[in-house]
């Protein structure tokens, strides 16, 4: 199965996903073949991959009919491992979906295969204003030729979950949580509480005398394995706080920056913590790491997540969640990785104004806000936005962390470029070796010109 | 009625048991031609392409070999493979041969035979999984076992020296009743006079297992090594659930590299040149295996 680090939106779960190809495009093509709606109206396929986000899109896609009564929609849902399968499968026999929830990685190679619709030419689409949205967000979906390929529905950040309880153990009350600093030399105060809050087997804090790193039980930082290409939720915001760049454009650069040394002593900083005690080494996580059970189990106290990931931690039995910034670097700040998700049209659709109304719809502030109300993930319109922070105050969380990231605009972009495939197979087993410590950071200096050789020849292969 | 032109009669009933065989057979060559030749063809010819799905295949020659060839993931894969085969194959054979031999020797019980083989009975996945838990460093019975054994916790699947055993040990435990049920087999082919024989001569139980079961057991055991040979270097299930390839590319299994080439990155006109690769491997080891233990003929005459 592809490499899919658990940074992205993949909450759980791993499966073979080998025999589903045939079965999926067989299932597709049987979907299909049910035919359009009854009464002369138009249907269209719609898909995601977020299980939590259906019931929310479900609403959403009733109030478009209820406005649309010509058109009917068809609300598919498929695991994060199946669904890019699925998807190109359809799109190889002709039988995808006509709208589906699209990821930044991604859609650079669908679009380069002219298997999307550009939205700005489609009337519903094109009458939307990109600045409806958070800023920056739309940007991200529009290619170097001026092509607009998908409309924002979310966005995510990232920041410090912990349990109220484990920091109370540790003496701590939330508010040191604030303000922290950090740098790659000696890890700032962020690294002082990384240490206070761990504990080894004799229970020997790891700021105290005889702290023994290799007999840890309670870790101050939970592992979310080694980040793989991006390091999304473990290493990219701590890097990023240093001032360094993914790419030498914010998006659609052709220069990888893996040689800055910057990042290098990011990495460094980060896998470090394995032998200082303070993480937990490959060799325990593996390749399945799961910080939301380490955090609540009490194996971990901080652990640095996507605000995908909110609903997760709530959903823990047994904690009081608290949610915490991420720690102010170099520049002065926290910075996060900003990503977001949009709804595409496939080119194959037989039907692309209905579905360009079901995307301009499923962008608007109409379904954002039903989307918000969830609480599910922060809708890409600010009244979405507002909506789900509400939702979340309800579930008994404060998400400012996450928003103020946005609002003060201390964040920086997924890496869009073309062969993102490539790129991450290269990448992903050379970051676990990083982290297993059998491999110095700076040696990524190494593979930037091969990287950079991916994105140039815009193959997604090589 | 009888007498009636018997020549002729007899002669067409000939010509229509060739219709018949022709159409008994037809079925099982079109499938043997649609569904093995003609991928086998396409797979070929794929792999002298550059292919993305998506778009038209794109003739390019022995480029996919060429990058094969320098392509380190590659080496390394058939290095991880063949440690996994050796390992898996060299375990799985021994145990299986003794437990044949001591279902032939001790127990004929139809309980036992049948106890033997239930880890066959659960799937590759399920059995994978199940191993993922007791093994896992933190929470897995195994581990708490060593630790309360006062040994240090082994990264079963974690840790590159011990990813690959692991994973060979599993499949010995999946497939080691089968194996020995093959073998059990074989070993009903051997008169039990000749052990009589033995015993009247005063040749101890050792004595007569390599000199009469290991001789006259020889073409089952070869044709056994050689199914099971092809089967261990086809892994994939077991690592795709566990470890995925890792840690880094200790697991990173043939199977397991075609796969990710072709749907994860789809490059399929490389994974097709890896998949004539492993084929070209497979070819090879058989033979070698088919001559070597001259699977062919038998010393029961």
């Amino acid at each position: 199965m592809h490499r899919t680090t658990t940074s992205r939106r993949r909450t759980t779960g791993r499966r073979l996903a080998a025999t589903t190809v045939l079965a999926g495009a067989a299932g597709l093509v049987a979907a299909c073949g049910a035919g359009p709606g009854s009464g002369g109206g138009v249907a269209l396929d719609y898909w995601l991959w977020d299980a939590n986000q259906l019931p929310a899109y479900q609403a959403c896609v009733e109030a478009f009919e209820a406005e649309n009564p010509d058109i009917q929609v068809r609300i598919s849902q498929y695991g994060w491992d199946d669904y890019w399968q699925k998807l190109t499968a359809g799109f190889v026999a002709g039988a995808g979906p006509d709208v589906f929830t699209d990821h930044l990685t991604r859609y650079p190679e669908y679009a380069a295969r002219g298997l999307l619709l550009d939205l700005d030419g489609l009337e519903a689409t094109a009458a939307v204003d990109p600045d409806d949205y958070q800023p920056g967000l739309a940007d991200l979906w529009v290619t170097p030729d001026g092509a607009r390929y998908g409309l924002p529905k979310d966005f995510d950040t990232i920041a410090l979950f912990y349990d109220v309880n484990a920091l109370a153990e540790a003496g701590m009350t939330p508010e040191d949580l604030e303000g922290l600093t950090w740098n790659p030399e000696d890890g700032g105060t962020f690294e002082e509480v990384i240490a206070h809050l761990s504990v080894d087997a004799n229970g020997v804090r790891g700021d105290e005398e005889g702290f023994d790193p290799d007999n840890v039980v309670t870790y101050g930082l939970a592992s979310n394995g080694s980040g793989g290409a991006e390091g999304q939720t473990q290493w990219s915001w701590l890097a990023a706080s240093t001032g360094w760049t993914f790419t030498d454009q914010p998006v659609w650069g052709t220069h990888y920056n893996l040689d800055d040394p910057n990042l290098h002593a990011s990495l460094a900083w980060y896998f470090g913590l394995v032998d200082k005690g303070f993480l937990a080494p490959y060799e325990e996580v593996g390749s399945s790491p799961n910080p939301t059970q380490a955090l609540g189990s009490g194996r971990a106290v901080l652990s640095s997540n996507g605000s995908w990931m909110i609903r997760s931690y709530t959903s823990l039995e047994g904690i009081d969640l608290g949610v915490a910034p991420l720690p102010a670097g170099p520049v002065g700040h926290p910075m996060s990785m900003y990503n977001g998700l949009a709804d595409s049209i496939s080119a194959q659709t037989e039907h692309p104004e209905e579905a360009a109304r079901l995307v301009a719809f499923l962008g608007s502030a109409d379904c954002q806000v039903i989307v918000g109300e969830h609480g599910v993930v922060f809708p890409a319109v600010p009244a979405g936005t507002d909506a789900a922070v509400e939702a979340f105050a309800e579930q008994g969380v404060d998400v400012q962390p996450f928003t103020d990231l946005v609002d003060d605009g201390y964040t920086f972009f997924f890496p869009v470029t073309d062969g993102y495939g490539a790129i991450s197979a290269l990448l992903t087993p050379v970051m676990d070796e990083i982290y297993i410590g059998s491999r110095d950071p700076a040696t990524l200096a190494d593979l930037n010109d091969q990287v950079d050789e991916i994105v140039a020849s815009g193959s997604t292969g090589g | 009625m009888t007498t009636t032109a018997p020549p002729t009669g007899a002669r067409r009933r000939r010509r229509d048991d060739t219709r018949l065989a022709l159409a008994f057979i037809a079925p099982a060559t079109l499938g043997l031609l649609v569904f093995y030749f003609w991928p086998l063809l396409r797979g070929v010819w794929l792999s002298f392409t550059s292919w993305d799905v998506l778009t038209p295949a794109r003739f390019v020659g022995v480029e996919n070999y060429v990058e094969m060839i320098g392509d380190p993931v590659f080496w390394n894969a058939v290095r991880v493979t063949a440690l996994y085969v050796v390992i898996n194959i060299g375990v799985q054979t021994v145990v299986a041969l003794l437990i044949a031999v001591l279902m032939q020797r001790l127990s004929r019980s139809i309980l036992l035979r049948s106890l033997i083989l239930t880890p066959y009975l659960v799937s590759n996945v399920v059995a994978a999984l199940v191993f993922l838990w007791i093994l896992d460093f933190q929470l897995g019975i195994g581990n708490n076992a060593l630790e309360w054994l006062g040994l240090d916790r082994i990264g079963f699947f974690t840790s590159e020296t011990w990813v690959i055993p692991t994973i060979a040990l599993v499949n010995v435990w999946r497939h080691m009743g089968y194996t020995a049920l093959l073998i059990f087999a074989g070993l009903l082919t051997i008169p039990p006079t000749m052990y009589e024989a033995a015993r009247v001569d005063g040749a101890s139980e050792v004595r007569s297992f390599f000199s009469i079961t290991m001789p006259l057991l020889r073409p089952i055991l070869g044709l056994v090594l050689i199914v099971s040979v092809i089967g261990s270097f086809q892994v994939f299930d077991t690592v795709a659930v566990t470890t995925n390839g890792g840690p880094v590319d200790a697991s990173r299994v043939l199977q397991l590299y075609i796969y990710e080439k072709a749907f994860a990155q789809f490059d399929f006109g490389y994974a097709s040149a890896l998949s004539v690769a492993l084929l070209l491997m497979l070819m090879v080891v058989t033979f070698l295996q088919y001559r070597i233990t001259r699977a062919g003929q038998t010393d029961l005459s």
